[in-house]
């Protein structure tokens, strides 16, 4: 199918995945197909076989190997990318912390979906949550344009000389990996210089100057490795800032850390990953034509987590509720929920907090609920008063 | 092939000083695998006694690009520096004439067991790689576990010899036929005290277009209870008793490429191995013999097949 990068496609997002991919041409490309993200790699096996670009794919027999072969091209000096899904990340888990923990600018598109058991092919964050202290950069996308937007930053910000850390691109598996939107391309060109080349300081193809990749190191060093690793991921902040700015400035997009939504003057507000932040939206305006003063956060970049820019964002909030599509089953809320209390904790005058988890395994999360959980921040707003902390909703 | 005086003319490419244990059978074999690329040549190896005792930071041992990744998955990290190799001389990055050489080592543990997937299918795409097992029967690294290579009978730490049960009690898994099976163009067992025969089977290794691999005897004196400094006599007798076969599988054709003028019993072998010692207690004799009776059926089927395509 000849797509024109010309005003606006309609695209699903992984069609629009493999179209960066396309565009960026990467030098290699290790996959293996799992349900939502298969047809990110389908599409590219497509652009392959016909000789729209030149990477070389490795159709790997597992994702662990996958992300192994992954390693392995980036140790040796190559651009790298590949795609996946819940147990395919769950499977990768090992190899994801030797990737940052070598600091090799790999990106990935992993399409959420939930872990089993039970086994379930829908959308969730439980995949990509489970991966949140692997040392990858994350950025999450409400919407196709903003995945395919991310998917090119992306590369900027994981080869930034600051940075050298592998970068994850999430959104919905499903929802956004298979829906269709109307969104703009760039043009090739765009893109090609957008993200420039790759040019590694040291790699395993220079055999006149051999380096040792991997080596072990004892209680005299590995803590320095993980402390400057630590260093790199708090810089990629500013680094995703850098970018983005970028971005905006020659593309017109501008996503920032974090979305917010009718959040200046809000009593209460919603903070949520991905697609469900649209449904939130439109649940704020009907709110709002009440005169219910609600609001949405949307969080971009969830590692390194903006602990300060979410404060001050939600700071005059008087009732927070955190929506996790994954449940840590620690007993006390979800991931994203865990990281946005702790983010208020050093404000003088806090907002009250509350835990919700909602549309597990691809269940629907509606205009509705996200209603329901409205009428429920601004009756705390108004008595001061959490009655349950913590819950699951669109049960 | 390059003779012995010409051998000890070449660089070392894994350097003196590094923590293998005296007497283990690997840096002999990662030595003249190296030496037999007689060129630019990437190593990888799996987690293990190689890559644990020649790269404690801030040293290394390898004079050559290397990178250890993890345990399971040597043959797939080689698979994406070799592809990286591949695109990168395509795109020009890397001068035409410029020739590399890649080579994955792994123990049996992360060949035989854990690694076997991801050389499964690193061979059945056909990356341009030798992969080399030093195989010295167990997790030597982690304190002597059984692996699926660990002989019959063998007393180690996950299969001690009891009261009740005698050692291990499988067969060893056949690996170097399983490799063949996948129809690679070269697979050979070899042994590091036929230093001629290891070097013309890495050489050959080295040369063909596509996977090939060898397996090769690694004695192992932590593990097999022997004297440091008797390892290569022992490591001859393996193959002089014809538990470990010397023979090279070239485009499909089977070939032993040492026949012992007279077979050792196998008694030989094991007796020296505090591995064994409860093999040689009477009520344990007709383990002794079914050992015996299994490497004969073995050694009389590869001769069977000596000279033929499989």
């Amino acid at each position: 199918m000849a797509i024109s990068t010309k005003g606006q496609t309609g695209l699903t997002g992984n069609t629009a995945i493999a179209y960066a991919m396309k565009q960026i041409n990467p030098d290699v490309c290790p996959a293996y197909p799992i349900t939502p993200s298969t047809a990110i790699i389908e599409d590219f096996s497509s652009y392959v076989a016909d000789g729209a670009v030149d990477t070389e794919l490795i159709t790997v027999e597992s994702e662990h190997s996958a992300m192994s072969a992954c390693i392995g091209a980036a140790a040796a000096g190559a651009r790298v990318m590949t795609a996946t899904s819940a147990q395919g990340l769950a499977l990768m888990w090992e190899m994801l912390y030797i990737a940052s923990g070598m600091r090799f600018p790999i990106v990935i598109a992993n399409v959420n979906r939930a872990l089993s058991a039970p086994i379930n092919i829908h959308c969730d964050h439980s995949d990509s949550m489970g991966a949140r202290d692997s040392g990858w950069v994350q950025l999450y996308s409400e919407t196709v344009q903003e995945a395919y937007d991310n998917f090119i930053q992306a590369v900027r910000i994981a080869e930034n000389e600051k940075v050298l850390l592998p970068v994850m691109v999430c959104f919905d598996g499903f929802i956004t990996s298979h829906a269709i939107e109307n969104i703009s391309l760039l043009d090739d060109a765009e893109v090609r210089e957008f993200i420039g080349e790759y040019k590694p300081r040291h790699h395993l193809l220079d055999t006149d100057n051999p380096v040792t990749y991997g080596a072990m190191t004892l209680q005299d060093t590995y803590i320095e490795f993980k402390r400057q690793q630590s260093q790199a991921m708090s810089r990629a902040k500013d680094v995703v800032t850098e970018v983005g700015r970028e971005f905006a400035g020659k593309f017109g997009r501008d996503y920032g850390l974090m979305e917010t939504y009718r959040l200046d003057d809000a009593e209460a507000a919603i903070v949520i990953l991905n697609s469900a932040a649209g449904t939130t939206k439109v649940a704020a305006d009907e709110l709002r034509k009440q005169g219910k003063k609600v609001g949405v956060l949307r969080p971009r970049l969830f590692r390194p987590f903006p602990f300060k820019e979410m404060a001050d964002a939600l700071k005059n909030v008087k009732a927070v509720a955190v929506l996790d599509r994954a449940d840590s089953m620690n007993g006390f809320g979800g991931p994203l929920f865990n990281e946005v209390r702790s983010a208020l904790y050093e404000l003088d005058t806090r907002p009250r907090v509350i835990s919700r988890i909602y549309g597990l395994g691809g269940r629907d999360y509606k205009v509705k609920d996200a209603a329901s959980v409205f009428d429920e921040l601004l009756k705390i707003s108004s008595t001061g008063k959490v009655e349950t902390l913590q819950k699951y909703i669109t049960l | 092939m390059a003779t012995l005086k010409e051998l000890s003319k070449q660089d070392e490419l894994l350097s003196g000083g590094h923590r293998l244990c005296a007497g283990c059978g690997i840096p002999p074999i990662v030595r003249l695998v190296l030496r037999a690329a007689n060129g630019p040549v990437v190593a990888t190896a799996a987690t293990g006694c190689l890559e644990v005792g020649t790269t404690v930071y801030p040293y290394t041992s390898w004079r050559i690009p290397w990178i250890h990744s993890a345990f399971e998955n040597a043959a797939a990290t080689i698979s994406g520096v070799e592809t990286a190799y591949r695109v990168l001389k395509k795109r020009g990055r890397i001068p035409q004439d410029k020739n590399i050489k890649f080579v994955a080592f792994g123990g049996d543990g992360g060949t035989y067991d854990i690694g076997l997937q991801a050389l499964s299918g690193a061979l059945e795409r056909g990356h341009n790689f030798l992969y080399v097992c030093y195989d010295n029967g167990a997790y030597m690294n982690t304190g002597i576990q059984r692996s699926s290579a660990t002989p019959f009978t063998s007393n180690t730490t996950t299969s001690p010899a009891g009261e009740a049960i005698q050692g291990k009690q499988e067969w060893r898994k056949d690996l170097t036929r399983i490799v063949a099976a996948h129809n690679v163009p070269y697979a050979a067992q070899a042994s590091p005290h036929n230093w001629a025969d290891l070097s013309k089977k890495a050489e050959k290794a080295l040369k063909v277009s596509g996977p090939s691999f060898l397996n090769v005897m690694s004695p192992c004196p932590l593990g097999w209870y022997t004297k440091s400094e008797d390892s290569i006599k022992w490591a001859k007798l393996s193959v002089d008793t014809c538990y470990w076969p010397l023979y090279e599988i070239e485009n499909g054709i089977l070939k032993v490429t040492y026949k012992p003028k007279e077979k050792k019993p196998l008694a030989e072998w094991l007796k020296p191995q505090g591995r064994f010692k409860h093999l040689f207690r009477p009520e344990n004799q007709h383990l002794l013999e079914k050992f015996q009776a299994r490497v004969d059926l073995e050694w009389q089927r590869l001769l069977d097949l000596d000279g033929k395509r499989l």
